[in-house]
């Protein structure tokens, strides 16, 4: 058993193409791989929003300093 | 050199190396602003010349011994012989000896030099990830001597035995460790920790209550700029990992047919290009997960992108970019997760996170490889066990607990047991760098006053 179909390297290179594990499951690679992007854009933009509504509630004279701090 | 492709291939094979040992001289330089970037500003001297320090001990002890022990003790500790399993003497330890002729300008050997190099350069990162571990509190005396153990000894004895085409770790357990996930990180990181218990936090991390403190890093983008820089080394040292191009009839084992071909450190096959893809998708799946984990801590989201490199490097050479995306994504979310736990739980002051970025991170790739990369063959040769689970388990334990905690935490306990660890608490409290701005104000004051007495 192996995860890329070789056991040994007993072979001539030119006829060997791919070597990663678990050929054949590509597709599923990439469906995969987006959910773990999109699901990325989700978890940023809620904890953007919780960290925008956090500073919404800063009174005027800290908003004062924060620019005097430049 | 032979006829003209042999000599156009050693020509090549030369100068690669050289270009990856400038390039990883990036991971110096970043390391050493990382942690200056990370210490006080009473502390910013001591802290860059502790990491500074390393190159040049390293290095002569590296030509001293640490090569040599890298040919000489692929047996494994029961066999030492001076000469490998496979190889019987063509590449043992004899060769390189500091005083042998393949070890000086010699137009007979045009690879070792470079080769040496590539070598020493991973020793100096070894060493430089333990520095910033320990920042602010211990002595450079002590921490110089712990450098030279792992940079010149301990990380080159793993090397020896399980990143070298004829190690015994390979041979007996299918150990793979391609781009060094445990022979440089976990074990950096296990000697980290094992220094770290015996040195103890800074004063004032944790509070009365056992909580920790946040120590903020003085300089911020002095750290990003570090992490970035080291970031770009690494990709020399990936390049460095890699044999560029060999024939089969060079590697001498089971390939067949005339097919050249870039191989890991094994000499199985691979390519540049699989590497380079895979550690850009490790790197992103690193980022991406740390900066939501973090919730966009700087700090954590670039180291967190080191820890999911770390992570896919010991199979870099053979996965499949996705499969690279999540073993970083991994890598990064339990290095994270770790740090605060141990911190909380057992009272360890990691300055930079050392320990879980190289440390749990290079375990947790050691142990993913086992898995994904498991029935493949480990060598070219024949009669080696092929990668396994437990064979990559044994070696992760071998990597962070017996050859990188064990030896560091018997140091460290013979250096506090001499008073050598680590400074008294008033140096602490007024900074290591407390006589040299002494030193600096009065220079200072003295040149004003004498050039003011100048002014008419």
């Amino acid at each position: 058993m192996s995860t890329n179909g070789m056991t040994s390297w007993a072979v001539d290179l030119k006829d060997v193409g791919a070597i990663y594990p678990f050929q054949g499951s590509e597709v599923l690679m990439v469906i995969l791989a987006v959910v773990f992007w999109l699901g990325w854009h989700y978890l940023q933009l809620r904890e953007e929003g919780a960290e925008i509504a956090s500073e919404m509630k800063g009174n005027p004279e800290e908003t004062k300093e924060a620019i005097d701090r430049y | 050199m032979g006829d003209n492709l042999s000599a156009l291939t050693t020509v090549f094979t030369e100068f690669y190396y050289w270009v990856t040992v400038v390039f990883m001289f990036l991971i110096h330089v970043g390391f050493c602003m990382y942690e200056v970037g990370a210490s006080r500003r009473r502390n910013h001297m001591h802290t860059l010349m502790k990491n500074t320090m390393v190159i040049p001990l390293v290095t002569v002890t590296f030509f001293l011994f640490g090569w040599w022990i890298y040919w000489a003790f692929p047996n494994g500790p029961w066999i030492f012989e001076g000469k490998g399993l496979i190889t019987e003497g063509a590449y043992g330890g004899d060769n390189y000896t500091p005083w042998s002729q393949k070890m000086a300008t010699n137009l007979g050997d045009r690879l070792t030099g470079v080769f040496w190099a590539a070598f020493l350069l991973f020793s100096w990162t070894a060493a430089s990830i333990v520095s910033g571990s320990v920042i602010e509190r211990i002595r450079s005396g002590a921490f110089w001597i712990i450098a030279v153990m792992i940079g010149s000894v301990t990380w080159i004895i793993d090397a020896a035995w399980g990143w070298h085409f004829d190690g015994w770790m390979v041979k007996l357990l299918g150990y793979h460790d391609a781009y060094a996930s445990g022979v440089i990180h976990a074990i950096a990181g296990g000697t980290a920790l094992g220094v770290l218990v015996v040195l103890g936090p800074r004063l004032g991390k944790f509070r009365p209550d056992g909580t920790a403190r946040d120590i903020p890093p003085h300089n911020p983008w002095l750290v990003t700029i570090g992490l970035f820089l080291i970031f770009t080394g690494f990709w020399g040292f990936y390049a460095a990992c890699n044999v560029p191009v060999i024939s089969p009839e060079t590697i001498a084992g089971q390939i067949t047919g005339t097919t050249w071909t870039a191989t890991n450190i094994y000499l199985g096959p691979t390519t540049l290009s699989a590497i380079t893809f895979n550690f850009l998708m490790s790197l992103s799946g690193g980022l991406m997960v740390a900066y939501v984990v973090s919730k966009g801590d700087a700090f954590w989201t670039y180291s967190g992108g080191l820890a999911g490199v770390i992570a896919a490097s010991a199979g870099n050479d053979l996965y499949h970019p996705i499969q690279a995306m999540f073993a970083g994504a991994l890598g990064a979310f339990v290095a994270y997760k770790m740090h605060y736990w141990v911190e909380r739980r057992f009272k360890i002051d990691d300055a930079v996170g050392a320990v879980a970025v190289h440390g749990y991170a290079g375990f947790l790739g050691l142990v993913i490889a086992g898995f994904l990369l498991w029935g493949q063959p480990s060598s070219p040769y024949e009669g080696y066990a092929t990668i396994n689970p437990l064979g990559n388990m044994i070696g992760a334990v071998i990597m962070f607990l017996v050859l990188g905690f064990i030896p560091a935490w018997i140091m460290s306990k013979i250096l506090h047991g001499m008073n050598l660890l680590r400074v008294p608490a008033k140096v602490e409290l007024e900074g290591l760098d407390f006589s040299n701005h002494q030193a600096y104000e009065a220079a200072i004051r003295d040149v004003t006053s004498a050039e003011k007495a100048m002014v008419k």
